[in-house]
Formats: structure tokens, C-alpha cells, sequence
């Protein structure tokens, strides 16, 4: 069985972004960039169903500029097989990186495609779901167990009221979320194994896919900040000024 | 310009999620139709008809759409959404799940969470965590929209009239199936809809003392949360997060207890009216949006709070 991650380079969830004090876009000058949380899981879950004998190969893809061969690399290192890069120079939207990895799938045609619930940049929450449509496979989105049997597999999802879990045709995709599992850290001798793995590049025109622009950012502001608060000495005061002052108690 | 909203709803009753996203519909203007879709979902489909200014409900009612399966439930709204120009869905699970499917089957993009309707093209939504606030602008012929819910307030759930449309459209992809679900039962409000909120965080300890939390929630009406830590420590289950990947939420009253507030927990709860955090250290991110922060031990401020409340 072959699995396909998807990779995402985004800003470390560390980093607090900020808007330029022009408006037109976050101020990313200097910023550490690592690979997306989310993604990160993605990865640990491949290279656990590899280590557990159900998955044979994991190919990792990403999409954007050639910096996130640095996250392709943190992917190898993690124990993927190979990389694949889809160059893109512009910032993709997530129905063009849809249609990018459905090309890719076209390719690899893996039994099982993992990836990250969304991205810490743009929040969007899509792209998976948009994959699934482009496929016709089925989804197991926000998934926090998986349990791949004989042409199906079981995915457990965090819903708004606790748990649902879905029985899915293979292939199929997973969105990962949180709870799926934790991330190893990359040792040294397999970050140094990382830079001999393959890495292929590909570019839309080979996937047929046309660089579409269906959203545009036109401009970014700071959210309202919130005006300062106090320190209150003890419960008392507390209960005081909820009552008497924010009076949002009775 | 016409707009279908997909309700959110457990075909016996419509959810307040659904009352938020006719709200933002209604800001869009023009006609407002809602899809009831479901298995045996006459209730929640009669509760949608009584919604304030809707043209009318679509109902279909179809074993095939009663665990609002993702891969089934998109292929209905991208039929319906031929009529229609925008399609939208409150930002739950269930709305993250299905809208970006249908936009793809459209061929549109879809623009996530939108916290505000600017023109009939752009809107507002929140960029890496909410930390920045984008405005952006669709250039596709539909729009295809899921709504932050805290973000408009619901419409009135009584006083409409709408007509019932029956819809008999099958669309089973026959690729995914219901197995099971752990709902959590509990007679306090739903998390993204209650006006008071005490959320536990690593601060708690473990699950045993959220039973602290529980008395005071008692007194206030309040729905429990929690921070991602005391998720992932195994204190409290996964529906109690809040936070940039959880839910969001913004009561009049937020309660952050033993949280220290890190950003991304920051983004779920931020815009609440009140914000209180009880948390024995002193420079914990959470007192900078704090209205009244409480340094103290909370095992003796929270037994003291459920006592003068």
C-alpha cells in the first residue's frame, strides 16, 4: 500500500504574525518557517503505518516555491521515501493545490492520501475536502484514529459533539487532526539520510493544472486589540466588579 | 441575488449555528432559502419554516443524508447551488466538512470564516490564528461561504412562515458510511452558544477537578471548555476545546482557569465581552486580554468563587 502526504511550509506556530503598517500583507521579513503542524502529523501517521507494515512506500508532495524543499527534506527525515515538488511561484489557493495533487495522484495513484487538517496561515480549512471532490474519494476529515483494513478503512473524527467514526472505500483521504498522534523529532543520522532521498520536481504545465486566482487578499489589519485590563487582589474584588462594574453576573 | 443556507441541524431540531449563517446570509442580501437535508429531518426542516425572512426550506429527507455524510451531502448542494449565487454554511465541523467539497464540484474557491459581508464579493476572515484580519475578494461567479458564528448575532428562530419544498434528489457517492458516534449528553448549553464559559487548562491538573469548574458553571449557566493541553493531557474530551483549531467562542462571560493562553487558544476566545483568567503565575499570556485577571492557586479561588456567586 502506498501513501501520499501532502506538506505545507508555513510560519512556525510560535510566531506571532503581524500586519505591515501598510495593510498589504503580513509582515513575513525574517520570520521562521517550519513545516505545518498539522501536516507534521500527517507525516507521523504514514511513516507509523509504514513501521507497522500496512503501508509499503510514503511520498511526500508539496506545493509552492522552491524553499519547501526544506520542508519535503523535514518530511524525509521523519522517515517518508521520497519527495515530490509541485514549483509554483505565487502563493497556490487551496482549490489550485487540490487540483495540483489530484495531478500528482494521477501519477503515484496511492491507496491512501494523509494530510493536514488546515494550514496555520491561511486557516482555511479546504483543502483535503476539495481533493475529495476533485477524486471522487471519500474523506475522513478532522481524524483522530485510523484503522486501515481490507480495501476500507475506519477513521474516527472530532465533531463538534464528541466523536463520529465512518467507514471509508480505499483509496481514500484523511485530514488529520490534533489528537491523531505525536510527532517524532527528526534525529541527526536521518536528517543527513533526508538529503540523499529523491526528490523530483514537476510543474503545473506537466499536471495540466492552470495557476487560477479565485480569492484575493486586498488588504490585512491588525483585529481589534482590547483595551487593558486589571489585576483584582482576590475573589471578592472579583465578584464586585463582574457584578457591579462589567455587570455580567447577577 | 439569491442564497441557499445549509442548516445545521440533528433532524429533530435546527442548531443556533444555523441562525447565525442566515444572519451573515441576510447581510448578503436579497432571497434567503435554507437546506434542511437529513434523514427523517421533518422537525428540524418545520423548524428552519418558522425562521424570520426566509423565501422558503428545501427539505430532503434521505437515509443517504442522515449522518450528513460529506461525500453525499455535497453532491445535493452543488445540484441546488445552480440556482442559487452564494451558498453558505455556519464554520461547525459539519460545515467545514461539506462547503469545500461543493466548492471544488463547482469549481469555485471557497472563502472560509468570514466574520464580516463587506459588498456582495468581499468579506472579512481571520489569517493565522486571528492574529491579522484579511479582506478578501472573490472573483468567482458563486461564492461558496462558511460563517464564523460568534462573529453575527443568530436571527430571531420564530415568527416566519416559510414554505416547505420537498426534494427528492438522491446523491449517495457510496463511498463513506456511518459507523458510530460519542455524543457527549449534557444539560448545560452548547459551548459556541452559551453567554457565560469557564474553560480548564493544564492548570487543572487532571479531569477529577474539573468537577471544580462544574459548580460554578452550575450557578452561571455556563458551558465547560477547556484549553488544548487539558484535551491533549486527557483531562476533558476532544468537544471541549477552544481554540484557533477547536471551537470558537464568544460569551459575555469567559472564565479561562489555569490557562496560560497561548496564541492559538487566544484565537478561539478572544472576542468574548468579559474575559476573566485566575492563574498563579503572574506573566501568563492570558492577563494581556484579560479584563480582571486573578493571580491565585485556583484549588482556593475557585471554591471561594462558587461560594460568592
Amino acid at each position: 500500500m502506498k501513501a501520499l502526504v501532502a506538506v505545507k511550509r508555513v510560519v512556525d506556530y510560535n510566531v506571532k504574525v503581524r500586519a505591515k503598517a501598510d495593510g498589504s500583507d503580513v509582515d513575513l521579513n525574517n520570520v521562521k518557517m517550519a513545516i505545518n503542524p498539522f501536516c507534521e502529523i500527517a507525516v507521523e501517521e504514514a511513516v507509523r503505518l509504514k513501521e507497522a507494515g500496512t503501508v509499503t512506500e510514503v511520498v511526500a508532495v508539496s506545493v509552492g516555491d522552491s524553499s519547501c524543499q526544506e520542508q519535503i527534506r523535514t518530511a524525509l527525515a521523519l522517515g517518508a521515501d521520497r519527495g515530490i515538488h509541485v514549483e509554483v511561484d505565487s502563493k497556490p489557493e487551496p482549490l489550485v493545490i487540490a487540483k495540483l495533487l489530484k495531478g500528482v495522484i494521477a501519477l503515484e495513484s496511492p491507496d491512501l492520501i494523509i494530510m493536514g487538517k488546515q494550514s496555520i496561515d491561511g486557516d482555511n480549512n479546504q483543502t483535503g475536502q476539495m481533493l475529495g471532490a476533485l477524486t471522487g474519494m471519500g474523506q475522513g476529515t478532522f481524524a483522530s484514529e485510523l484503522k486501515i483494513g481490507d480495501g476500507s478503512m475506519e477513521v474516527v473524527r472530532e465533531v463538534d459533539g464528541g466523536l463520529q467514526t465512518i467507514s471509508l472505500a480505499l483509496p481514500a483521504i484523511v485530514t488529520t487532526d490534533l489528537r491523531l498522534n505525536e510527532p517524532r523529532y527528526a534525529s541527526l543520522p536521518n536528517i543527513m539520510k533526508a538529503k540523499k532521498k529523491p526528490l523530483e520536481t514537476m510543474t503545473p504545465d506537466q499536471l495540466s493544472v492552470e495557476v487560477k486566482c479565485h480569492v484575493t487578499q486586498i488588504g490585512v489589519a491588525p483585529p481589534p486589540e482590547r483595551a487593558a485590563g486589571i489585576k483584582v487582589e482576590d475573589v471578592t474584588q472579583l465578584v464586585d466588579k463582574l457584578k457591579n462594574e462589567a455587570k455580567v453576573i447577577g | 441575488m439569491k442564497t441557499l443556507v445549509i442548516a445545521e441541524h440533528d433532524n429533530a431540531s435546527l442548531k443556533i449555528a444555523t441562525l447565525n449563517a442566515v444572519a451573515a446570509a441576510t447581510a448578503l442580501g436579497g432571497e434567503v432559502d435554507i437546506l434542511v437535508a437529513g434523514g427523517n429531518c421533518g422537525a428540524a426542516a418545520e423548524a428552519a419554516a418558522q425562521v424570520p425572512g426566509i423565501a422558503k426550506v428545501i427539505c430532503a429527507d434521505n437515509p443517504a443524508y442522515e449522518h450528513s455524510l460529506a461525500e453525499n451531502v455535497s453532491l445535493l448542494v452543488a445540484e441546488l447551488g445552480a440556482d442559487y449565487d452564494n451558498l453558505l454554511a455556519p464554520s461547525t465541523a459539519n460545515g467545514k466538512n461539506i462547503m469545500p467539497r461543493v466548492a471544488a464540484l463547482l469549481d469555485v474557491g471557497q472563502i472560509s470564516d468570514i466574520l464580516s459581508v463587506e459588498s456582495a464579493d468581499t468579506f472579512k476572515r481571520p489569517i493565522y490564528a486571528g492574529n491579522v484580519i484579511a479582506t478578501v475578494q472573490s472573483a468567482d461567479p458563486k461564492k461558496v461561504i462558511t460563517v464564523r458564528t460568534t462573529a453575527f448575532d443568530a436571527v430571531p428562530a420564530s415568527g416566519g412562515t416559510a414554505a416547505i419544498e420537498a426534494c427528492a434528489a438522491v446523491h449517495d457517492a457510496g463511498v463513506s458510511q456511518f459507523i458510530r458516534e460519542e455524543v457527549a449528553e449534557s444539560d448545560r448549553p452548547e459551548l459556541t452558544s452559551a453567554s457565560v464559559v469557564i474553560s480548564g487548562g493544564r492548570g487543572m491538573q487532571n479531569g477529577d477537578n474539573f468537577t471544580l469548574l462544574e459548580g460554578i458553571a452550575d450557578k452561571l449557566n455556563a458551558a465547560i471548555g477547556a484549553s488544548r493541553a487539558a484535551v491533549d493531557a486527557g483531562f476533558v474530551p476532544n468537544d471541549y476545546q477552544v481554540g484557533q483549531t477547536g471551537k470558537i467562542v464568544a460569551p459575555d462571560l469567559y472564565i479561562a482557569v489555569g490557562i496560560s493562553g497561548a496564541i492559538q487558544h487566544l484565537a478561539g476566545m478572544k472576542d468574548s465581552k468579559v474575559i476573566v483568567a485566575i492563574n498563579k503565575d503572574e506573566d501568563a499570556p492570558i492577563f494581556q486580554v484579560a479584563d480582571y485577571g486573578l493571580v491565585a492557586d485556583l484549588f482556593e479561588a475557585l471554591p471561594e468563587l462558587e461560594a460568592a456567586i
